[in-house]
């Protein structure tokens, strides 16, 4: 498992590539999400005070 | 023929098909992410000259692949709606031109990791290095040329204009290894040839460009879903929607 981890001796590069594609696509996918929630909720709101 | 471009182009029943299909493209998108991990980091041997530090290649050449491979699509979709004014072309061009700029600023950081240590230097002004930063300038380009024209209609045909002529960037990028002396190295799988790669490294590879693949497709739908709720929230099946909750 240590050796796993070590990557040879590059583990900061190896694992620093790995990490960041993760995280910026982990980005994309929750701004994505919030950005749903929100125009919905915009969209709802304004759907129901239009019916009043 | 004319029929299915007419029907794939309406809003609502692109919203309907995309709403079935997401499921089924992350899961799949899950699975080859997973096993191409897997094998990539557990099974595939070391490289005989640059050990373990080439596994970087596994999220480095996906994203590579993906930068150009949206910004084609971005170019494309962008080309139809200028010519035809279908609207969910000038959705997916949008949508997808954010998606296009992670992953370039991935293959261009990724790319930096792997060159620190194999060459020695972060970064070199090379013909594969200084096309694929000009890549990411298209796409910056792109959205901010967007964001800056008030009226949409201007905006969407002035970005795709500006996608269509940045597509003289996509063969230099591919082709700038061969055609100029560099030290990135040539290609390993897109070749003629039989790619020069064992299959215990090649396979974990292809199962993650095609997991970027099908991440860039659930994303581009999702984001479009959204869009499309946007562009037409006048419309009766927008409310529908909307207060079906879904």
């Amino acid at each position: 498992m240590r050796e796993f981890l070590e990557m040879g001796g590059y583990a900061v590069y190896v694992w620093s590539s790995f990490g960041l594609t993760f995280a910026v696509l982990a980005a994309n996918l929750i701004a994505a999400r919030n950005k749903r929630r929100r125009v919905r909720e915009q969209l709802l709101r304004r759907l129901q005070s239009e019916e009043q | 023929m004319f029929a299915w471009f007419h029907k794939l182009g309406s809003p609502p029943h692109f919203y309907k098909l995309s709403g079935r299909l997401l499921p089924w493209v992350g899961a799949a998108c899950a699975i080859c992410m997973i096993s191409g991990l897997y094998l990539g980091l557990f099974v595939a041997p070391p490289d005989y000259q640059q050990g373990e530090s080439y596994r970087i290649i596994y999220v480095h050449v996906p994203s590579a692949w993906m930068s150009m491979f949206i910004y084609m699509v971005m170019a494309v979709a962008g080309g139809i709606s200028l010519v035809w004014r279908m609207k969910l072309a000038d959705v997916a061009a949008e949508m997808a031109a954010p998606i296009g700029a992670s992953f370039t600023f991935l293959a261009l950081a990724t790319g930096s990791l792997w060159g620190k240590p194999m060459w020695g230097t972060w970064w070199v002004w090379d013909a594969r290095l200084t096309s694929e930063l000009i890549l990411l300038f298209l796409y910056l380009g792109y959205m901010a040329l967007r964001s800056a024209i008030e009226n949409p209609q201007t905006a969407s045909r002035a970005a795709a204009i500006l996608a269509l002529v940045g597509v003289v960037n996509i063969p230099i990028i591919h082709y700038s290894v061969e055609w100029w002396y560099t030290l990135h190295q040539p290609a390993t799988v897109t070749k003629f040839d039989k790619p020069s790669i064992v299959w215990e490294m090649l396979l974990p590879l292809l199962l993650m460009a095609l997991a970027f693949k099908l991440l860039f497709a659930y994303l581009l739908m999702y984001k479009m879903r959204t869009e499309v709720l946007v562009r037409e929230q006048k419309s009766g099946w927008v409310k529908q929607r909307l207060e079906a909750n879904n």
